[in-house]
């Protein structure tokens, strides 16, 4: 190996073909060692694709990927010390629990009784000690879906691909698994490729987040970076909610964008590349970065009038009409404080936008 | 009530009808299994219950033929079953995981024709297969035949079993360190069992009361349990017939039991 610390998983200019039909396109994303890496998009962007092709079950029709700074390309699945949680677990139905677990263990040469005993140690770790001689049909999908971790994770793999396996089970559950696949994470120190189509759930638990749409690589960063700075259109509105504003770019002015609305509204956001004057662009702005008051708070408040306040618990999202604009959505969090900023439907009120909220997005 | 009308059992004459084809489907074998038990030498006057004629079966005048025949028969059974079952499990094996080949439905029809062809075409077929290349006919080509015809019948019910295996378990178990044959022997083939024991006992069943190709391929004086019984039909049916027939319907049955008892067991787990 020529790498000091190579990366985890390289995937280096990657084309994938089925027939005619390009699955995905001139993919190049780097995984670290170490990392919770989250593979996003919307269904059939070639998330799945993605993992079979780093676990050896497709190959790469263009490119090369590098396990650890090694090519993997023509090693069968078995020779790859990767691991899959498949999406519907693909538990072997006719053994038990502790043998499915040990079933890796066992391939890889360990004896039965060995494989058994580590086995026994993995199920401890989910909390699954006590169905250890139950077959896979006598247990809830949550469990299932624990044993099927536990199988994958017992041959020590270097990497973990995890398809969207949280997707089966119901949000109380999800949101424990969700905290429990981190703790499994750091716990192990194993690399973890995880894909969903869920942007809170990648969100939530990712070190990085890769945005995938239509088989192309999008945007890549840390949750943080993908929600504040989303690169285009596609994943500003693919991530949470916002508001997308068609607005004409006025001026540049040492690294503000001035701009105004179709109905004439000003508005003011850092500028960024191929942005100049006379330019149509878009703007995105988050429902929980704006504020209604009754009267211009900044000088970016722009009239409205208040349509409607949906109670949605922790927050209130209110839908305000721009005077001769679009309607955009605007989120108040349900406290004393932001309670005094509700207002009732058909009440005039001003929208301000918080400081460095908007940002601008060229198709 | 709507679902009122769509009820079979409302039809006019359908109980009647029922009764008339359980009658005609069953009236036989029962009559032929009562007899059985007749202590009378005709076939026709019921003169009290005995077991006489089965004794005969194993003690009589005809029993040394009967016993040669019978073994002849499980034995060509036993190795066409396993033969057929072997050969069926891999034709399944390429059939369902083989991927879109080309061909895929040719193949499929190819090896389910033999079930539709008439069985009497068959048999002349083989006959004059066997004819031409010059093999003496004997118990071998007997079970060549067998063989044969039997792969059909047992591919059908390996290869529904094998339709509802999802192939991700294959893919686990190469993501698990297993190579494609492990795969294949550790979980394919375990998954597979109901099905293989179905395909395996359809084709056992299938070879033993075979007639008709038999009859054909058979050399002179080799006879199977099937061509014992006609054989011996033809002098006249005396009541032993009657009782080997039931034994070889009793142990039908057995089979048949025990091919359910797998499959639901199986659904249970
Ligand atoms: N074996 C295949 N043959 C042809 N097209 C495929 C095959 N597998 C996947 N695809 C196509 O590739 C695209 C990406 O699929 P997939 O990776 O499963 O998406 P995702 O997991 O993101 O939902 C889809 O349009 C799908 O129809
Ligand atoms: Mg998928």
């Amino acid at each position: 190996m020529s790498l000091e610390n190579p990366n985890a998983i390289e995937v280096r200019e990657a084309v994938k073909r089925y027939g005619n039909f390009t699955a995905l396109k001139t993919i190049s994303l780097s995984i670290k060692d170490n990392e919770f890496f989250t593979l996003l998009g919307p269904s059939g962007c070639g998330k799945t694709t993605l993992l079979r092709m780093i676990a050896g079950f497709e190959d790469v029709s263009e490119g090369a990927i590098f396990l650890y700074g090694e090519e993997i390309e023509g090693l069968p699945p078995h020779k790859r010390p990767v691991n899959t949680v498949f999406q519907n677990y693909a538990l072997f139905p006719h053994k038990t629990v502790l043998d499915n677990v040990a079933f890796g263990l066992q391939m890889r040469g360990n004896s039965k009784a060995d494989s058994r005993k580590k086995a026994g140690e993995m199920l401890e770790l989910v909390q699954l000690s006590q169905f250890a001689n139950r077959k896979p049909s006598q247990l809830s999908g949550g469990q299932q879906q624990r044993v099927a971790l536990a199988r994958a994770l017992a041959p020590q793999p270097k990497v973990l691909l995890l398809d969207e396996p949280l997707s089966a089970l119901d949000l109380k559950l999800r949101k424990a698994m969700q905290l429990e696949l981190k703790h499994l994470q750091r716990e192990t120190g194993i690399t973890f490729i995880f894909v969903t189509h869920d942007q809170e759930e990648a969100l939530t638990m990712s070190d990085r987040i890769a945005v995938m749409s239509s088989g192309e690589l999008q945007q890549l960063g840390d949750a943080r970076e993908i929600y504040e700075s989303p690169r285009n259109m596609f994943v500003a509105d693919f991530i949470g909610e916002t508001n997308l504003l068609d607005v004409s770019v006025d001026r540049i002015e040492s690294g503000q964008a001035v701009c105004h609305l179709d109905g004439g509204h000003a508005l003011t956001c850092p500028a960024i590349e191929d942005v100049t004057a006379g330019l149509n662009v878009h703007l995105s702005v988050r429902p929980e970065r704006l504020i209604l008051t009754t009267g211009p708070d900044t000088d970016t408040g722009m009239k409205a009038t208040v349509r409607e306040n949906i109670f949605v618990g922790t927050d209130i999202t209110t839908l305000v009409d721009l005077a001769d604009g679009p309607q955009i959505t605007v989120r108040t969090s349900n406290s004393a404080r932001g309670n005094e900023r509700i207002f009732e439907p058909g009440s005039p009120v001003f929208v301000n936008m918080e400081h460095g909220a908007a940002r601008l997005l060229v198709d | 009530m709507a679902t009122r009308s769509y009820d079979i059992k409302s039809y006019t004459g359908f109980l009647q009808i029922t009764l008339l084809c359980l009658f005609v489907l069953y009236a036989p074998l029962i009559v032929v299994a009562v007899y059985s038990l007749n202590a009378s030498d005709s076939i026709a006057v019921w003169e009290g219950f005995s077991l006489r004629w089965y004794a005969d079966v194993f003690t009589g005048a005809e029993s040394a033929k009967f016993k040669v025949a019978a073994r002849n028969s499980f034995i060509i059974a036993i190795i066409a079953a396993t033969v057929a079952t072997t050969i069926a499990t891999l034709a399944a094996t390429a059939m369902v995981r083989g991927g879109k080949f080309r061909l895929r439905a040719w193949s499929f029809g190819l090896i389910s024709l033999p079930l539709m062809v008439p069985e009497i075409v068959t048999a002349v077929a083989t006959l004059i297969f066997f004819n031409s290349i010059g093999f003496e006919r004997g118990l071998l080509t007997i079970l060549l035949a067998h063989i044969a015809f039997c792969i059909p019948f047992a591919y059908l019910p390996i290869s529904a079993r094998m339709q509802g295996i999802e192939d991700t378990y294959e893919q686990a178990a190469q993501d698990l360190y297993a190579t494609k044959r492990q795969a294949f022997t550790k979980i394919l083939l375990p998954l597979m069992l109901p099905g293989i024991i179905s395909g395996y006992l359809l084709a056992f069943i299938i070879s033993l009361d075979d007639f008709i190709i038999t009859n054909f391929v058979k050399g002179a004086g080799v006879e199977t349990l099937p061509t014992a019984i006609f054989g011996a039909v033809k002098q006249g049916i005396k009541p032993n017939i009657m009782a080997i027939s039931t034994m070889l319907l009793g142990f039908s049955i057995l089979m048949v039991l025990i091919s359910y008892l797998v499959s639901r067991t199986d659904k249970k787990s």
